[in-house]
């Protein structure tokens, strides 16, 4: 009896006292497989798997996030928008020139009241612009007039806050553009300065408005013209353009979803939907080079981040220079409204699939995280 | 008058039938007729402001094994809910529900979670709703659950032994020294009886009601343990009353039942902390269990005292006081529901009250009523097995 007791207890303490080795070498084990997981059988199901007790044999390889995610996946019909479709979705209003020459672009926004699915099966009450989240992706050209007719369509007043260079009748807040519901108001300014922004509601509380949804990306592309001394770079990053046309262009808003309104995030993704692009991994053609542009709104963390496996990339702060401000990096964190732009090639990657997330595990975790599927050419 | 009187009473016996029916039909009728208004009519609508459904997840078993994580959860909300997505350790994880679908109130389903436990450690897993409600379950340090196998039920049958019927022969081997005890010697050991009984009593209880917090909210686990308890305690003492109020042997055999369903009870809490391990079970404080349990032993030889029983009978008496520890370190290791571990306890619970009830009776015939009871020698022996039990408790409550 006591010694069998005694026994019991040795191998306790034994055991508490091996643990971080065995941990750390059952995590090992998990990255490795995942890693060939995204060569062979990179997207094989998420059926269940055996999991390894203490002492047994880490887990069969399943995919590269293995059993680590979400079950199912998310109606997008119903959503009424699909996080991959809105990589590419840019909307750049209706254009129409304006008597002294320049050119004008009205957008037309709706704030509206929405449930959406934002990872299979959990739902989130969420305030939107435009019916999805994030909102549309507003893209203009440096220089140019930008008209936003915003109508409040929802339950609460609402806002559209830009982060450019405007008037402080313009700025969205509290008297100069927060309108209750059923009310209507017009945003006008001239786009400055030319990079990655973003707008998001600014009524009160901040907070609450923000992660319920109402945020969206605002791109403005520097004009030729006004940079002759890096046109070539101007005109690559003008959407249109034959030059813009040899690059691969995506937008990723991070953002995060606190579902049982504790002040904490259940839910991380790039454009809303947890583990979105893990299910269904971003087709980019090897042989062009990716810009991305990277918004973070999340809210109740204080940073959050991007990490490219396998590759570096040249980052922008903001968008707002021509020239890199940070080189050959493949990490890149970002406050609360803080974004930029990322450069990158996989031109001397063989083909597969490629991870990004963030940096964050815990966010990586808990859906953000996603792959890039490196193919020759697309079909 | 006769005839009239006779003739109207066989008229209401005529009309009784009928009569009682109709009562017994209407107001049936009439709650049909409000329930099928509540439901068609809708008139609580009113009353809709557009919350969400109030949800509630009781998780009542865990089991970890080679294969993962597997809770029982019970569903307890004003609507059927979903589960959505489970995390652990603030991941989500792939997961299997059986059987799969919507929880209907008080349904429940087990889920199974292939995650890679980490042995010693913490884990929280975290169920989340369709709605996004959370609830977490705490893994407080995650060991392998027992399987009911003969290498397992072995050590256990071995532990629950020493702390219930170990301690309950030793006390019973003071028989031949108690027997020699006077008038007041005996009535010093029989209230020394009810002294422990009544620590038992409330420890029970405490433990009963403990777990029954832990039962989802439709088994109304609270009031359950005291309905049960009480009508343990009436049934138990309308049967041993049956031939009168029990004395000598049967008194003694009650006393030992009312122990051994205690005993179970904490059976049932060592062999649920060694499933859960949430405590370490060392030497010192089985050995605290055993020495906390010796007085039982004397407890049971109280009544006999008078009496000559065989060897046999004293080996009954300590299974019967006993053996019922080894079944709830069984039960317990198998981590039972919080709602069957709470009915046990308070069966026991009935039962313990029913002998307090009996021994102090006895003890009150032989002293000719209640204005002579508390003798110094009683009062000092009940005093003496509360504080016994008190005083060796403070070795086993971590």
């Amino acid at each position: 009896m006591h010694k069998w007791l005694k026994q019991r207890l040795d191998r306790r303490s034994l055991l508490y006292g091996g643990m971080a080795f065995s941990g750390g070498s059952a995590l090992g084990a998990l990255a490795l497989t995942g890693k060939v997981a995204s060569q062979t059988a990179p997207h094989a199901g998420h059926g269940p798997a055996p999991a390894p007790g203490p002492g047994a044999s880490p887990v069969a390889n399943h995919g590269a996030h293995g059993n680590m995610v979400t079950v199912g996946d998310v109606d997008n019909a119903k959503n009424g928008f699909d996080p991959s479709a809105l990589l590419t979705d840019w909307d750049t209003g209706k254009v129409s020139k304006l008597p002294d020459g320049r050119t004008l672009h009205t957008f037309e926004v709706a704030g509206v009241d929405k449930e959406i699915e934002i990872a299979p099966g959990i739902f989130f009450p969420a305030w939107t612009y435009n019916g999805r989240v994030p909102g549309p992706t507003l893209r203009v050209t440096e220089g140019d007039r930008v008209r936003i007719v915003f109508r409040n369509q929802g339950s609460h007043p609402h806002s559209m806050h830009f982060h450019g260079i405007h008037s402080a009748r313009m700025d969205g807040v509290m008297g100069a553009g927060v309108i209750g519901p059923g009310e209507e108001f017009v945003y006008e300014f001239d786009a400055f300065p030319y990079g990655c922004h973003l707008y998001h509601c600014h009524a009160l509380p901040l907070k609450r408005h923000l992660h319920k949804g109402m945020y969206g990306a605002f791109i403005i592309d520097p004009d030729p013209a006004r940079h002759p001394e890096r046109a070539a770079i101007a005109r690559s990053r003008l959407l249109g353009t034959p030059e813009n046309k040899e690059w691969q262009e995506l937008v990723m808003v991070m953002n995060g979803f606190d579902t049982n309104f504790d002040g904490k995030n259940e839910v991380y993704a790039a454009n809303t939907v947890a583990h979105h692009f893990s299910k269904h991994p971003i087709r980019v053609v090897r042989a062009k080079p990716v810009r991305l542009y990277l918004i973070n709104v999340l809210e109740f963390d204080p940073i959050n981040s991007l990490h490219l496996h396998a590759n570096f990339f040249d980052y922008y702060d903001h968008g707002t220079n021509l020239t890199p401000t940070l080189r050959t990096i493949d990490t890149v964190m970002q406050c609360q409204a803080q974004r930029g732009i990322l450069e990158f090639t996989y031109k001397d990657h063989e083909p597969g699939h490629y991870m990004f997330h963030a940096h964050q595990s815990e966010f990586t975790e808990l859906g953000w995280m996603g792959m890039f599927d490196v193919v020759e050419g697309m079909a | 008058m006769n005839d009239t009187s006779s003739s109207a009473a066989i008229l209401q016996q005529q009309t009784a039938r009928p009569v009682r029916l109709v009562w017994i039909v209407l107001p049936l009728f009439l709650f049909g007729l409000a329930a099928a208004w509540l439901f068609m009519g809708q008139p609580l609508r009113v009353f809709d402001r557009g919350a969400p459904p109030i949800e509630k997840l009781t998780f009542e078993r865990r089991v970890l094994d080679e294969s993962g994580i597997h809770l029982k959860v019970r569903a307890g909300g004003s609507e059927p809910m979903t589960i959505a997505q489970v995390q652990v350790d603030e991941a989500y994880w792939t997961f299997t529900q059986d059987p799969p679908g919507d929880l209907a109130r008080v349904a429940s389903a087990w889920i199974h979670i292939p995650y890679p436990w980490v042995l010693g450690e913490a884990h929280k897993v975290k169920v989340v709703t369709k709605t996004g409600t959370t609830f977490e379950h705490e893994i407080a340090v995650a060991v392998a659950t027992p399987k009911p196998d003969l290498n397992q039920l072995r050590p256990q049958a071995l532990v629950g032994a020493f702390v219930g019927i170990l301690p309950v022969s030793i006390g019973l081997m003071f028989y031949p020294v108690l027997r020699r005890l006077g008038r007041d010697g005996i009535n010093f050991v029989m209230a020394l009886t009810v002294g422990l009984l009544v620590f038992l009593l409330v420890d029970t209880m405490k433990e009963g009601f403990e777990i029954a917090g832990r039962a989802a909210a439709a088994f109304q686990g609270h009031v359950m343990v005291a309905l049960v308890a009480l009508m343990s305690f009436l049934g138990l003492l309308a049967f041993g009353r049956r031939g009168g109020a029990p004395t000598g042997l049967a008194l003694a055999t009650y006393i030992a039942l009312g122990i051994g369903l205690h005993n179970l009870g904490e059976g049932l809490s060592i062999g649920a902390a060694f499933a859960t391990g949430a405590a370490s079970l060392g030497t010192f404080l089985v050995l605290g269990f055993t020495l906390h349990n010796i007085t039982e032993g004397v407890g049971i030889a109280a009544p006999i005292l008078k009496t000559r029983p065989s060897l046999i009978v004293f080996v009954g008496l300590a299974l019967l006081a006993g053996a019922p520890a080894i079944l709830g370190m069984w039960l317990g290791s198998l981590a039972l529901t919080p709602q069957w571990a709470s009915l046990a306890l308070a069966i026991g619970a009935g039962a313990i009250l029913q002998v307090i009830v009996e021994v102090s009776a006895y003890v009150l015939r032989g002293q000719g009523g209640t204005a002579q009871a508390l003798t110094p020698a009683i009062f000092g022996g009940l005093a003496l097995g509360a504080a016994l039990m008190y005083g060796t408790a403070i070795l086993v409550k971590v």
